[in-house]
């Protein structure tokens, strides 16, 4: 079957068997950021945003992603244009074996488009469904409030400069 | 730059053959005893960014996983369902039908090769009792059969289609009924043997034996004024990397076989596969890409043997991922152990004698069975000062999931059981425990005997501890949990708090043995590419490696250029183990990187018309006498390729190292304890470390924030449920719970430097130490909240409060126990009487009576 679907804000059209996983759709689409943990929901190697909501797509349908808008993290930025958010794992050391950082990224960047203020309570609760058994999460708890900090100061900045 | 000191060497040189007209020097390099110290760090020492961490958080970095191959074959293999059973017949006619299916290889399909899967250096002192195949199941989730296919679906549905006829043999689960006369012997094979001369006796199930003794513990005994016996029962666990073993084969334009797999030991992978495949080293070449954590489960040759047989037998690529539950079941663990220690102590504090006893469990392979328990002693035992030492250590084999490597390697579970017994020595005599460990934990220049005693299947080297900052990590660590306010003030309500620590020692590779080592070579706009056999497994070694270059070097981290662990392409390196690559291969970017520094100022002297000792480096200029005269390093490089006496500036490297010095640490925990429920809430956590000079102090701190909480997690959830029949019960992240970031206690870390003049600017180890603390730490702590010793972690909710009720049974028991309070320290208050809190009648402090005490 056909699934239409955007993603990283481009326009897809996959042949995807009926009962495919997302993972292994986004993964043969060439989105490798998308990572196997557990392959039952329960580390967050795999999540993806779907319409702004984090997901794991090792339990989503991929027919379940008609007409939806897919963020994985390539679509966040690059190593020239990082997204505020990568370059702080970067500059906190939240990153060592970095196999959770893309699920984590994506955790914290629902974050902060639904908050730009989180305390870090806020952030221990929505980076809790992604495991990382490396860092000991300290890092990247601060790297979050950091990215929410200086996205603040630019979204003031670009306002100021309106 | 820095002069190294040459080892000294009683070996004379060989007479010069007759030929020889002079005496030449030996191509063998020595590896120096000492590094020099420089009088300021420009890269090392410094939080410089972690070279791939920007590709990683791209995902430009590449794991096995992710790149895409054409025509790739799915594998799959069945477990057994029995731990333990012979395979009558095996019929795979029906699964070979399933469409998709390429290829089924049974035991009958392979040649029997017994080796082991422990990655470590030739010969391993790991028994050979694994086969690719065999015709035998030992534990559930051995391998029976293994498929190939074009899809994974196909691959699992042919696996449900293989007919197999078991005779299920009776199976041993207690490692301390192992040895038993009427237990299953598991190894019953003809072949099954050790490579080195070591105790093995597999007839009985016992795969290994260590016993050493310092000085006389009888004679210890007699002058303790107590004895403490106490058994103790470190638990199985698994590492859980985040990225579960993943290997990837395929043929490459010579028809060699490459290997691009999740391995911490790239070099030991292609020896044991190309032994495992009967083929020769030559056709095989391994790559490490970008790996997902391996805390020890990945230096294990797991899936390479599997994959490079689908590969060579199909002549296709293949890949082969295992599913999170085989990474639970049948990938490694960690050898969960019984440990007794008696221990005597004097009533001013001094440690008379220390008898440590262990049974590990290897399960059904002998994977680093030996090493693994030797190393309980040798990173445990030296801590503190005692006379009179003696160390009995026997593995066993049962039917339950393999040990292996794991973080920690054997001090975790030793640590737990002495750090423990250090209380309970402190309590008995009414010392505070931290004051306790003062008065005895080793200091710089002192040595202990058990460094030679035990060392890795041979005999250790002996060594004097040359930096040591445990002191500094103590009392740091007592003001940043504000011990002297807190300790023993449990509180009245029903939540009770308790405060506990505990003092940790590690090592620095292995020494005489662990060989790393590092090629540079010079790009013409000076830059570097330095080739490492090391692997970074996520700890950030590449990053540290080029920082220890570039200072040695004298150009800046940017310059340096890293790709590590392609067997082709890089230089041997044992992998990352053993607390070893930045101590050791560190070592070895030092002497390669000296070499290159001075063939560019050689050429940079040339160049200036300046004597080359005038030279200096600086930032990547050299200059001449007075900074009159200056070349780059580009220019120096490209003089070098294209103007006069044309060469390539490069060089190559190795060190393997004398020493292995301890990093220390220091670890605080405060709980609250719901006496109604016996919850246990870690509220905070401090941990000190002393790893010498922190290369990366980040990277370093990061280090120790992982250890901690992975630490934290096996002492208080993680835990291998099994059933009757030996199978485990909850192998999912669902019921086997590792923490995340809604469980983390407050939890700080610092560093403590020191100098260790053995080690690559001062460095010691840092990655293994901090994952031993919490076992200790949060044990004490509940024992200083509600009274009870819980000996058999992890410590959960159920366990707690069953102690705390067998606590208030005995309490007429306690009435005539001895004079055990009498407190000899002005400082000693302890948490609760002393011995009333002691349930098992085994652990009462009493005076030394040795005679009649037999060993079990
Ligand atoms: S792989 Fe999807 S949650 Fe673990
Ligand atoms: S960085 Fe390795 S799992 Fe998170």
């Amino acid at each position: 079957m056909k699934l239409n679907t955007r993603i990283n804000g481009k326009e897809y059209c996959l042949e995807i068997k009926p009962n495919a996983m997302l993972i292994d759709v986004l993964r043969q689409a060439g989105f490798k950021g998308v990572k196997f943990g557990c392959g039952e929901g329960s580390c967050g190697a795999c999540a993806v945003m779907i319409n702004g909501r984090p997901r794991n797509s090792c339990i989503t349908l991929a027919g379940a992603a008609e007409g939806v808008e897919i963020l994985t993290v390539e679509g966040l930025g690059n190593p020239e244009k990082p997204h505020v958010l990568q370059q702080a794992f970067v500059d906190s050391g939240s990153t060592q074996c970095g196999y959770c950082n893309p699920g984590s990224l994506i955790a914290a960047k629902a974050l902060l488009d639904s908050n730009p203020n989180p305390t870090a309570e806020d952030v221990k609760d929505a980076l809790d469904g992604n495991l990382c058994r490396c860092t000991g999460y300290v890092k990247r708890i601060d790297a979050v409030l950091q990215a929410a900090e200086a996205s603040k100061k630019t979204r003031k900045s670009t306002r100021g400069k309106k | 730059m820095a002069k190294t000191l040459k080892k000294e060497t009683s070996k004379k040189a060989a007479p010069a053959a007759k030929v020889a007209a002079a005496p030449s020097i030996s191509p063998i390099p020595e590896s120096p005893l000492v590094f020099e110290r420089p009088d300021k760090f420009n890269q090392v020492n410094h939080s410089l960014t972690k070279v791939d961490s920007m590709g990683l958080v791209c995902a430009q970095q590449k794991y096995v996983a992710d790149l895409d191959m054409q025509g790739l074959l799915h594998i799959k293999v069945l477990g057994s369902p029995h731990a333990h059973a012979v395979i009558k017949s095996i019929d795979v006619k029906e699964a070979e039908k399933i469409p998709g299916v390429v290829a089924v290889f049974t035991y009958k399909d392979v040649p029997r090769v017994v080796r082991t899967t422990a990655g470590q250096g030739f010969p391993e002192p790991s028994p050979y009792d694994t086969c690719l195949l065999d015709s035998k199941v030992r534990f559930v989730g051995d391998r029976v059969a293994v498929v190939a296919a074009e899809t994974p679906e196909a691959a699992a549905e042919a696996c449900t289609k293989i007919k197999v006829q078991y005779q299920v043999l009776k199976a041993v689960f207690d490692p301390e009924r192992a040895r038993d006369k009427d237990a299953p012997v598991i190894h019953d094979e003809k072949d099954c043997r050790v490579p080195i001369p070591i105790f093995y006796d597999p007839k009985h199930n016992h795969c290994s034996h260590v016993e050493t003794a310092v000085g006389d513990v009888k004679k210890g005994f007699k002058q303790a004024d107590y004895v403490l016996e106490k058994t103790y029962y470190p638990h199985y666990a698994q590492h859980c990397p985040i990225e579960p073993h993943i290997c990837m084969a395929y043929l490459d334009e010579n028809d060699r076989l490459v290997l691009r797999t999740s391995t911490q030991v790239p070099f030991h992978a292609r020896r044991i596969t190309a032994q495992t495949l009967g083929i020769p080293v030559k056709k095989i070449r391994v790559i490490k890409p970008r790996i997902g954590g391996g805390f020890g489960t990945k230096q294990e040759v797991l899936l390479e043997d599997v994959c490079g047989l689908v590969t060579l037998k199909t002549r296709r690529p293949c890949i082969w991922a295992l599913t999170r539950a085989e990474e639970f079941m049948a990938a490694r663990t960690r050898h969960p152990m019984v440990i007794t220690i008696q221990s005597g102590v004097k009533k001013n504090g001094a440690i008379t004698a220390i008898s440590m006893r262990i049974i590990s469990n290897t399960g059904a392979y002998g994977s680093h069975a030996l090493t693994v328990l030797s190393n309980c002693g040798s990173k445990v035992l030296p801590l503190y000062r005692a006379e009179n030492i003696e160390f009995i250590g026997d593995t066993v084999y049962t039917n339950l999931p393999v040990g292996g490597a794991y973080r920690g390697y054997g001090a975790t579970q030793a640590a737990f059981a002495m750090e423990c017994q250090m209380d309970e020595m402190a309590e008995a005599i009414g010392m505070d425990p931290i004051k306790f460990r003062q008065l005895n934990h080793i200091k710089e220049g002192e040595s202990s005997p058990i460094f030679k005693a035990l060392g890795e299947g041979r005999e250790g080297v002996d060594m004097a501890i040359g930096s040591c900052g445990l002191s500094k990590c103590i009392t740091e660590g007592m003001k940043r949990i504000d011990w002297a306010k807190k300790y023993g003030k449990p509180g009245t309500g029903s939540k009770r708090r308790g405060l506990g620590m505990c003092c940790l020692m590690q090592g620095s590779s292995i020494p005489e043995i662990d060989m790393g080592a590092v090629f540079i070579k010079m790009n013409e706009d000076g830059s570097f590419n330095m080739l490492l056999g090391a692997t970074d497994l996520g700890t950030g070694s590449d990053t540290v490696l080029a920082q220890i270059a570039a200072e040695t070097i004298g150009c800046k981290l940017e310059e340096m250029i890293v790709y590590s662990s392609d067997t082709d392409m890089t230089p041997f390196d044992v992998g990352a183990y053993a607390s070893s690559t930045t101590y050791l291969t560190g070592g070895a970017v030092i002497n390669c990187a000296k070499k290159v520094r001075e063939q560019i100022e050689a050429v940079a002297a040339s160049m200036m018309g300046e004597d080359m000792k005038n030279v200096t480096i600086e930032n990547g200029v050299c200059y001449g006498k007075g900074r009159k005269n200056k070349v780059t390093f580009g220019q120096v490089c490209n003089y070098a390729m294209y103007e006069h006496k044309q060469f390539q500036i490069g060089a190559i490297g190795s060190h393997i190292s004398h020493a292995s010095p301890p990093p220390f640490s220091a670890h605080f925990a405060e709980v609250e304890v719901d006496t109604e429920t016996g919850e246990v809430k870690l509220l905070k956590y401090v941990a000190g470390v002393d790893c010498g000079t922190a290369i990366n102090p980040q990277l370093a701190d990061g280090q120790t924030q992982g250890a901690c909480m992975n630490g934290i997690s096996f002492a208080l959830t993680e835990e291998y449920i099994f059933d009757e029949n030996g199978r485990m019960l909850n192998p999912n992240f669902g019921n086997y719970k590792i923490w995340s970031t809604k469980d983390m206690p407050e939890l700080e870390t610092f560093l403590v430097p020191t100098y260790e003049k053995t080690g690559p600017y001062g460095a010691k180890s840092v990655s293994e130490i901090s994952i031993n603390g919490a076992l200790p730490a949060i044990g004490n702590a509940i024992k200083n909240a509600v009274g009870v010793r819980i000996t058999r972690p992890p410590f959960t909710a159920e366990k707690v409060l069953t102690a705390m009720k067998e606590l208030v049974k005995p309490a007429k028991a306690a009435a005539k126990e001895p004079k055990a309070k009498a407190g000899v320290s002005k400082a000693a208050k302890p948490a609760k009487p002393a011995v009333k809190a002691e349930k098992p009648a085994k652990a009462t402090a009493k005076k030394a009576t040795v005679a009649g005490k037999k060993k079990k």
